[in-house]
């Protein structure tokens, strides 16, 4: 239990802990902060959690999997995030969603089996008037198309591991695409 | 704001403005002026969301003009134009003084009193506040007004709860202040989860300290020391700009102890939520501040007499706290001026779906269905007829264009079958399916049930299988009734408001446009030509001009033809994702519903 986690990962997970120690009801805080640091939050991590906290694993797990912002595996290189809210849904957001997906080879939500791309159906991210909204790596996009997103899906895809971020393929890392 | 004597140029960059690429517009704005003797800033949503991105230029004299839809490439002309030689450019300017816009209508029907700071003040500069009486409210009662006089100027100028219940503020104050218990709690409930909504999230990023100032006021009213703000986690830039306006507040003496010197205590924490539906609902709420999972529980006890760590509490909405400040400085007649007899002062609202002027709208309760749509809103998108209007989220209704004159105000909207909700207003033109929409929000509420009590997590489930049959085509008689029977069943015996109103889009749906649901079921049509099972894409031969792009296109390789010669929909392979209608450029593509009906296939 908690053993494959490392152990400067414990160092971070013990300082996270360490600062909400005066806070009354601090669980849910706490998971926040893990996953804000590491991008998820897993079973080992909630394990490690409670030992420190006392607060037994179970209700961790309960809390962890009851609110949709918890995510118990790591997202993918690109994180999207397809609004589905009543605005974007008369707008065709289930349209995005569905060429996001024939685009990266998944069914629903999940991350693909190249671990490039995580689609994440949200429930409404309150810029109803640009709507279908979508967020790309965190960037908010306006009033998307299948085909606006298909490009960026594409781009994205393009783009090597090598921190170039602007979906041109750096000399010599075409290999590792 | 008041003439400086210089110009200042204001863009709007809250979340939906920052979405159309207000933050590139600003740092146009920030290089192009380099050297000028202006003065550059921000603030948060000005409302005409469907402008943006929106950019107020404040003349030296006083006047404003507002640019709308500013690109970057636009603004050395603007400087040039108006700020060098003080010639506004014309066409660019959605509002203005003295000037008569297409979108001028959408301002001056306006009355505003929770956004009258929003898109105006800076919102993470405190004194850009106090320059619009910021904190002048709290001032006034510490100095000059017992908590109970503060309780009983909001009791009489009526404000009921924003939220969308509508129970009277003031009372529920007066329930916190007379429970017994020295450490009380106020909250802020800033979870927002209607889809559809943003008021919330704009009048947080917009105007933070307003929200902070009517905080204070209820502490001190009800007597506690300590508040809540229960925020969605969806929105960091209102949690942001949340954290600043606290740690300003607080260095400056509003927030803390023995407060501006009057020996009043409060501290102001904020607690994230974690992307839970329920959690809207008070006692759900509570349990999660708590730092646990997010369920109802029966009432009573009630909050104000048990609520966070069991003491009592009092939960506002955003919209209610921002409007008390204007309350205590303005006085309860000043508010009650607005409104109708049970329903007094403004109500914001959020319009968005097939509008054409959508954004952030305050008008006074009692307005009509068909002002806001029309008058304000500057009717439909499409041009098309309105065929409904959503009121208040997933668990309000759908009101028929028919019933367009009903007004606002929240004894209207219930008896009519709808809520106020927290002031989400969707409009739907004809291309809407109704069943579609009943599913679309069934399946929300189904997704977002707590799982606690029986008959919203069994009942929600039955409806949203039978709607998903009946948009399958495989609906049956009797099921309209099965639907209305199980709805009613699950508002009566759902142990909170969010199971209790579940049903509340499907029984409006089925009042109001009942021949729908009929075709579907007795004719296996979607009138609408939504409902994927019922339809069929077609290409017009004699419209296709053979350019290929919808078969490069097609994610199922569907479509299939010979260059500059009419192309063929495989109807076995279409998934019937519509995406060759969005990408044909001679909308050659056409949907039909009814299955055989003139159906060509080469599969």
């Amino acid at each position: 239990m908690g053993e494959t986690i490392k152990d400067s990962d414990k160092a971070a997970l013990d300082e996270i802990v360490q600062k909400y120690n005066h806070d009354k009801g601090a669980a849910i805080m706490i998971l926040q902060q893990v996953q804000a640091s590491f991008g998820y939050v897993s079973e080992d991590m909630l394990d490690y959690i409670s030992k420190l906290t006392k607060v037994p694993a179970s209700d961790l797990y309960g809390i962890a999997t009851f609110y949709a912002q918890f995510r118990l595996e790591p997202v993918g290189d690109n994180f999207i995030q397809v609004c589905h809210g009543t605005a974007c849904h008369l707008a065709g957001a289930e349209q995005l969603s569905e060429a996001i997906q024939n685009e990266i080879g998944i069914k629903s939500e999940g991350t693909s089996e190249d671990g490039k791309f995580t689609l994440e159906h949200v429930a409404c991210l309150g810029c109803c008037s640009h709507g279908p909204v979508i967020t790309f790596n965190g960037e908010t996009y306006a009033k998307m198309t299948p085909e606006k997103v298909k490009k960026l899906v594409r781009q994205a895809g393009k783009s090597c591991q090598c921190g170039n971020a602007e979906g041109s393929v750096k000399e010599g890392c075409e290999a590792n695409v | 704001m008041s003439s400086t004597g210089r110009t200042i140029v204001n863009v709007g960059l809250a979340s939906c403005g920052i979405a159309a690429g207000a933050q590139k517009v600003y740092e146009a704005f920030k290089t192009a002026l380099d050297g000028f003797e202006v003065q550059l800033t921000f603030s948060g949503c000005m409302g005409m969301c469907y402008k943006e991105p929106l950019v107020e230029i404040r003349n030296p004299d006083g006047t404003r003009h507002i640019y709308g839809k500013v690109q970057p490439a636009q603004v050395a002309q603007i400087v040039e134009e108006h700020i060098q030689k003080g010639n506004p450019v014309l066409d660019w300017i959605v509002y203005g003084d003295g000037i008569k816009t297409p979108d001028s209508d959408y301002i001056e029907r306006q009355q505003r009193i929770i956004l009258k700071n929003c898109g105006v003040i800076n919102p993470e500069e405190i004194d850009s506040y106090l320059e619009v009486e910021g904190y002048q409210a709290l001032k006034k009662a510490l100095q000059s007004m017992t908590p109970e006089q503060v309780i009983d100027e909001i009791s009489r100028s009526g404000l009921r709860g924003r939220g969308g219940a509508g129970f009277p503020t003031g009372t529920k104050w007066s329930f916190a202040r007379k429970s017994p218990g020295k450490e009380k709690y106020v909250i802020c409930n800033a979870d927002e989860g209607d889809p559809g909504a943003f008021m919330d999230r704009s009048v947080l990023e917009s105007n933070p300290h307003g929200v902070l100032e009517g905080m204070l006021l209820a502490g001190y009213a009800m007597g506690a020391e300590n508040g809540y703000i229960y925020i969605r986690a969806e929105y960091p830039l209102a949690i942001k700009r949340l954290k600043i306006a606290i740690d300003q507040a607080t260095e400056k003496g509003y927030i803390g102890n023995n407060i501006l010197g009057s020996g009043f205590n409060f501290n102001i924490m904020i607690r994230e939520g974690a992307g839970a539906f329920v959690c809207g609902e008070e006692t759900a709420l509570i349990a999660s501040v708590e730092g646990k999972r997010g369920m109802p529980r029966i009432r009573p006890p009630f909050p104000a007499q048990s609520g966070v760590w069991g003491k009592p509490s009092s939960i506002n909405n955003v919209e209610t706290f921002a409007n008390v400040p204007w309350i205590i400085l303005n006085g309860a007649d000043s508010f009650n001026r607005f409104g109708t007899e049970s329903s007094k002062g403004t109500k914001v609202f959020a319009l968005a779906g097939g509008i054409a002027r959508g954004g952030l709208i305050e008008v006074p309760m009692g307005i009509t269905i068909n002002e806001i749509v029309h008058d304000i809103g500057g009717g439909l998108a499409s041009g098309g007829k309105l065929k409904a209007v959503q009121t208040g989220g997933p668990s309000g209704g759908c009101i028929p264009a028919a019933m367009g004159d009903t007004p606002v105000d929240y004894e209207s909207l219930k008896k009519i079958g709808a809520i106020m909700g927290s002031g989400g207003l969707l409009i739907m033109d004809e291309s809407v399916c109704m069943v579609d929409v009943a599913k679309f929000f069934l399946n929300f509420t189904k997704e977002e049930s707590c799982g606690k009590c029986t008959f919203c997590r069994v009942g929600t489930y039955q409806l949203l299988n039978i709607l998903e049959r009946i948009t399958r085509g495989e609906g049956r008689p009797g099921d309209i009734e099965l639907l209305e029977e199980m709805g009613e069943k699950i508002r009566a015996g759902a142990l909170c408001g969010l199971g209790q109103t579940v049903p509340n889009p499907v029984l409006t749906t089925i009042k109001y446009f009942r021949s729908e649901y009929e075709a579907h079921i007795n004719d296996k049509i979607c009138p609408a030509k939504k409902c994927k099972e019922l339809i069929t894409y077609l290409v017009k031969a004699d419209v296709c001009k053979g350019c290929g792009r919808c078969s490069k296109e097609c994610p199922t390789g569907a479509i299939s033809g010979e260059k500059k010669q009419a192309f063929v929909i495989d109807q076995e392979k279409c998934a019937r994702c519509g995406l060759c209608v969005s990408v044909c450029k001679f909308k050659s593509i056409q949907v039909i519903t009814g299955k055989g009906e003139g159906v060509t296939s080469n599969g």
